[in-house]
């Protein structure tokens, strides 16, 4: 075993060694590698995150004709330190009447929520936190954790814009986890398990080009679970201030902030994971560990850009449109897919590679095609109903 | 005692005391913030069982869904969310002796259970435990038959909701 084949191996059995040789006991040992192996990968992460602040600043700057931060060191790169000793040395306050613990208890939970998630990412073939036959579960299952923290923070801090910012947030959440499981479901069905890994290795043709509908779904979807415009009701600045985060102060805020971002970075990931074929990329994974990692973090990084041009290019939602969206439109739409997806996916089973992804796609665009028709005719009723039968214009008028 | 039982007490007394705290905290909010707190050392005894699925299957019901719905309802109610009344009624005692009767009871029927003192076995390498969980709920042989009746039982109860939550124009 070579360590350039199998880094995370190599050093953890080197490590244990270390240990053991030490006259540590060898279940101690191992529990103690594990426990530094995510202590690392949390380290890496958080590392990222800090520069995550600079791209958002530099890209969203891009999108409004703007430059960015370009003051500190090489293309405004040591801006983001400057924020966190500023975040660091920020007054910490904490409202009256605030319920300290939970209050206190929030932004850690949100920071979790998401780093939880890097559990089940697969890095490279050999690296991955863990193994988890339900990893596409786990998506979700720690989006409900991110859930309970915005509904702490809304309740804790005893501020009405904070409470009614956390109810809209824990409402699209929950709203929104419903299209993205059945989502979910659809890499389940083509690749037979729930395994990421599994997910990855199945994708011989990208799962995008298999179900372009549910790769769409599965991105708005997404981009509600992150509170992110068009869907940043939480937050509207111009009726609640800042919404469920407004009372925070210092790096607390600041552990929502990078929170946000890591989120978005990190569902660019599993985007990429679940339609994109994750870290593969015409065998280039199979050379080395490493260059899966580069090819699975640069393909998050795209996905991170789309979410961030969506963001940065819509405005935002009026409250009732957006779950009456969810409910009346791409919940239906997402189970009607799921229920076409498992019938042709039975029917197309024994046929060949190019048939197959043909008649998956073929059916995902007629899918698709209905659903906007049919909005359309309601839309259209509705716009009649509101404003009455068009007027006829007068050809000599 | 193994690494697993030591994980196993842990969480057993996490649940057991944040059970307890359930019931006897005053503040309904934190009530149900305990509660989620119980709920999720449930789910850590299901993956010490190995039953991985029905771990995040728990923590999506019901701390996803089940615990949000009932911190809405609390925070919809009133705005004190506090009362002094006494939290035992005059019953307490009565109560009491229930819970340790069945307690007792479920320990002496256990105890006559040949599987009672025996250590699992290890599961073996390869056991794919979702496939199989989806085999028997739709295999006509196994559990087809109660999971459609409970899937109509819940749709009917989405309906039920919908028609009274419906507002006639």
């Amino acid at each position: 075993m070579n360590f350039w084949n199998d880094p995370l191996k190599v050093a953890a059995t080197w490590l244990e060694g270390i240990f053991t040789g030490w006259g540590m006991d060898a279940v101690l040992a191992h529990v103690l590698v594990v426990f530094l192996g995510v202590l690392l990968l949390i380290t890496v992460l958080m590392v990222l995150d800090i520069f995550l602040v600079w791209i958002e600043r530099k890209v969203v700057a891009r999108f409004q004709d703007r430059i960015g931060p370009n003051r500190l060191g090489p293309f405004g790169l040591i801006q983001p330190f400057a924020d966190i000793i500023k975040l660091i040395i920020k007054e910490d306050t904490t409202p009256d009447g605030a319920d300290k613990v939970v209050y206190n208890l929030a932004p850690i939970l949100s920071m979790m929520s998401v780093l939880i998630l890097w559990a089940v990412v697969p890095l490279a073939p050999v690296m991955l936190g863990i193994d988890l036959n339900v990893g596409v579960l786990f998506l979700i299952a720690a989006g409900a954790i991110g859930t309970l923290s915005i509904i702490m923070a809304g309740w804790s801090s005893n501020n009405k814009f904070a409470m009614i910012g956390g109810f809209r947030q824990v409402a699209v959440m929950v709203a929104f986890e419903v299209p993205m499981l059945a989502m979910l479901m659809i890499p389940t069905i083509f690749a037979g398990s729930m395994n990421m890994n599994a997910i990855i290795e199945a994708q011989n043709v990208w799962f995008f080009f298999i179900s372009p509908l549910a790769a769409l779904i599965f991105l708005i979807a997404a981009i509600a679970e992150l509170g992110r415009a068009p869907f940043d009701l939480a937050e509207g600045e111009s009726e609640l201030v800042a919404g469920f985060n407004i009372e925070y102060s210092g790096m607390k805020f600041g552990m929502f902030y990078a929170g946000e971002l890591l989120h978005a970075f990190t569902f660019g990931g599993f985007w990429s994971i679940l339609f994109f074929g994750g870290y593969r990329f015409f065998g280039l994974e199979q050379v080395s560990p490493f260059l899966a990692i580069l090819i699975l973090v640069i393909k998050a990084m795209l996905g991170y850009w789309v979410i961030m041009w969506v963001k940065y290019t819509m405005m935002r939602i009026r409250i009732d449109q957006m779950l009456g969206f969810n409910w009346k439109f791409l919940t239906p739409l997402s189970f009607a897919l799921l229920l076409v997806t498992a019938l042709m996916n039975t029917l197309l089973r024994g046929a060949a590679g190019w048939l197959f992804v043909t008649g998956m796609f073929l059916s995902n665009v007629v899918v698709g095609w209905i659903a906007l028709e049919i909005a359309r005719s309601v839309a259209h009723k509705e716009r009649e109903r509101v404003e009455g039968p068009k007027k006829v214009v007068e050809a000599h008028h | 005692m193994t690494g697993t039982q030591i994980i196993f007490l842990i969480f057993a007394l996490f649940t057991l005391g944040s059970a307890l705290m359930v019931v006897t905290t005053r503040n309904l909010i934190h009530a149900a913030l305990w509660l989620v707190a119980t709920l999720f050392g449930v789910a850590v005894i299901y993956t010490l069982l190995n039953a991985g699925f029905m771990a995040v299957v728990q923590v999506v019901v019901y701390i996803g869904a089940i615990a949000i719905l009932f911190i809405f309802a609390v925070m919809l109610t009133r705005k004190d969310l506090r009362d002094n009344v006494s939290q035992m009624n005059k019953n307490w005692w009565a109560g009491a002796i229930v819970a340790v009767l069945t307690f007792a009871g479920l320990v002496f029927t256990l105890q006559g259970w040949s599987g009672f003192s025996k250590t699992a076995a290890a599961v073996p390498s390869g056991f794919d435990a979702i496939s199989q969980l989806g085999d028997k709920l739709t295999s006509p042989a196994a559990y087809v038959l109660p999971f459609e009746v409970a899937s109509v039982l819940l749709l009917a109860a989405l309906v039920g909701a919908v028609y009274v939550a419906f507002n006639k124009k």
